[in-house]
């Protein structure tokens, strides 16, 4: 999994290199497809249970009433007819051995779900002994920091810097990585430790390490703190002090006011996608050390998309909202979030018309991404008709490889550093401001 | 009626939780000698952890509450502050266990209500031909969730400052407790190394 996000970021670094553009696009291509198969498996895996109300474990506490333990049945037998056919778990040969049973999608997923879980499940009835060994430590502190979300996070945010337009600085693109990767783990721990029970009792959520006593709640504070206080001095005094606020303020916004508010609002919704926005925004001014509108507009891509993305997903999550005491739109304002989430993805076609107007991207950009934002337009249409469970996967989906596409062909269409330096304009500014922060 | 009086039979298990759950709390603030170097509320939990063990056990997610039950170890020199630290984590844990175990059972309780007066209404039996117990899909079931939310808006802002003033609390003292043994360990060492 990592590797395929190391991939992808070798591939965004290449920037400056004017030739072979076109290779390294369709390379890109082929990453990202890989990407979205591995961001589906995780997705499936994690989340299909949760999609879909009625699957659950067999093994699981709640004596349930309904048609769950025949529905599980039927899933065993499906699990053995599938096995044969897609043996080992690797990201191509599971993806064509899904492309070829599509009729068993649902139950291929499930497979993959119900197997580690039945797994998991007997380990689980078991009483085990707190005691932390240190081979475990390094996948429960994944886990805790939410590693994978993480190195979404930090994807975007190296979009954001590639899109910058001064010429490329390995080592503050690092810097800037390695920092926000940092803050984002803190940010996500801070988060486990602050949601215990509630997490106990969600499907999607009751095995994090806390909710299973892997780590205690004091090691996991520590474990924030080691990671934010130097994640925020390296952005601070690596990178420059605006990117280092940024982060900063984007912890408290996640920790203080996002995972409290859940509880107590729908706003939290809103507030959460500025939090997904702010990272972008970090890049960018990493690159170029203010704030200028090429970050806001990437800021405003990212918190737009944040929106069907959600709400789609919190469709199927109803159920566990509703008894866990989380105020999400879905529960309270039904069609609300349904409005919310076309508004949204109409207003990615508005912001991605507005990427050449700014200078950041030639117009080329508007008219190859005007496919997949009516695509997702659609679907964000075919969700706020339909209401149901199918169109709301559909547009979870599509958001995952939305996301990534669409800044793809941003990166691919973005204006050359080196037309706009012969136009002349305030960019020269920039570039000489880039440079003097950079220097040690 | 009658229906009704079996929907709420299924609470029974609720209300003998609880008392498990209060009885458990007291024998742990009682008797403060007679615990030293043995473990507490195994008894009900099906469990006792080896007697060689100095750690705390954690078990399966309860029936009810879907929160992992925690039998802690005495150690037999337990100093006053680690004596609070564990009293601490005991008081949370059967709040904890109270309330998720009290609103669960409340969840499951009003859940099969509103299906049986929505089957009701619909003129349906709560088990059809094949003898299955009928259920309404996630549209149908929306209204009875977004209900269940509003209802219960109070009780959980109530618990979310319950729970926080607990977390801080049970961290903080752990971080005290840890502190202080990594002084004691320090002075051990720095008597050894005289020696």
């Amino acid at each position: 999994g990592l590797f395929l996000w190391q991939l992808k970021n070798t591939g965004i670094r290449q920037i400056p290199c004017q030739f072979g553009h076109l290779c390294r696009v369709a390379n890109d291509r082929l990453i990202t497809f890989q990407y979205f198969n591995f961001l589906k498996r995780m997705y499936v895996t994690q989340y299909n249970r949760d999609l879909s109300q009625r699957a659950k474990p067999k093994s699981d506490s709640v004596a349930s009433p309904f048609r769950d333990l025949q529905q599980l049945d039927q899933e065993k037998k499906v699990m053995y007819k599938i096995r044969p056919i897609s043996p080992v778990p690797q990201p191509l040969s599971e993806t064509s051995s899904r492309i070829e049973l599509k009729e068993m999608k649902s139950a291929a997923e499930t497979e993959d779900s119900v197997t580690p879980v039945r797994a998991e499940s007997k380990e689980d009835r078991q009483w085990k002994e707190m005691k932390l060994r240190l081979d475990d430590l390094p996948g429960i502190l994944a886990r805790l920091s939410k590693i994978k979300l993480t190195a979404l996070v930090v994807s975007t945010a190296s979009a954001g810097f590639a899109m910058a337009p001064v010429p490329f600085d390995l080592t503050c693109f690092l810097l800037a990585s390695l920092g926000t990767g940092l803050a984002s783990c803190a940010a996500n721990s801070i988060n486990q430790f602050f949601e215990v029970p509630f997490d106990s009792n969600m499907n999607r959520t009751k095995n994090r390490p806390l909710v299973r006593g892997q780590i205690s709640p004091l090691l996991a504070v520590c474990f924030a703190a080691s990671c934010g206080v130097p994640g925020i001095a390296l952005l601070t005094l690596g990178v420059n002090p605006l990117t280092g606020a940024l982060g900063a303020f984007n912890i408290f916004l996640y920790t203080c006011c996002y995972t409290p508010m859940k509880r107590m609002s729908i706003a939290n919704t809103w507030v959460g996608a500025v939090v997904g926005a702010i990272p972008p925004v970090m890049g960018w001014t990493a690159a170029t050390g203010s704030l200028d509108a090429g970050a806001l507009l990437l800021g405003g891509i990212l918190y737009s998309w944040q929106f069907p993305h959600f709400n789609a997903l919190s469709w199927g999550l109803r159920e566990d909202y509703s008894r866990g005491g989380y105020c999400m739109m879905s529960v309270t304002h039904p069609g609300l979030c349904r409005r919310v989430a076309l508004r949204h993805c109409l207003a990615l076609i508005g912001l991605s018309t507005v990427a050449p107007v700014l200078d950041i991207t030639t117009w080329t950009f508007p008219i190859i991404s005007l496919p997949i934002n009516l695509y997702i337009s659609y679907l964000g249409f075919r969700f706020y008709r339909d209401a149901d469970r199918s169109s709301s996967r559909k547009l979870f989906f599509c958001s995952l490889w939305h996301l990534p596409m669409l800044l793809l062909v941003m990166f691919s269409c973005k204006k050359s550093f080196l037309e706009k330096e012969d136009k002349g304009d305030v960019l020269g500014g920039n570039h000489g401001r880039a440079m003097e922060i950079r220097l040690p | 009626m009658a229906a009704a009086r079996a929907l709420r039979g299924g609470g029974c298990c609720c209300r003998r939780r609880l008392l498990f759950s209060s009885s458990s709390s007291s024998s742990a603030g009682g008797g403060p000698t007679a615990e030293r170097g043995e473990r507490q509320e195994s008894a009900g939990l099906g469990f006792s952890p080896p007697a060689h063990s100095r750690n705390d056990w954690i078990g399966p997610p309860d029936k009810h509450s879907n929160l992992r039950p925690v039998i802690f170890y005495v150690p037999p020199e337990e100093s006053p502050l680690e004596r609070r630290l564990r009293e601490a984590r005991q008081e949370a844990q059967a709040c904890d266990q109270h309330f998720w175990a009290r609103h669960n059972c409340t969840f499951r309780q009003e859940k099969e209500e509103f299906i049986y007066s929505r089957l009701k209404a619909k003129g349906l039996e709560m088990r059809d031909e094949t003898g299955q117990k009928a259920t309404l899909n996630a549209e149908e079931m929306a209204d009875f969730y977004k209900d269940f939310l509003s209802k219960n808006f109070r009780k959980h802002m109530q618990y979310n400052r319950d729970w926080y003033k607990r977390n801080f609390t049970v961290t903080f003292l752990m971080g005290q407790v840890a502190l202080a043994r990594a002084l004691r360990w320090l002075r051990w060492k720095k008597k050894n190394i005289g020696n």
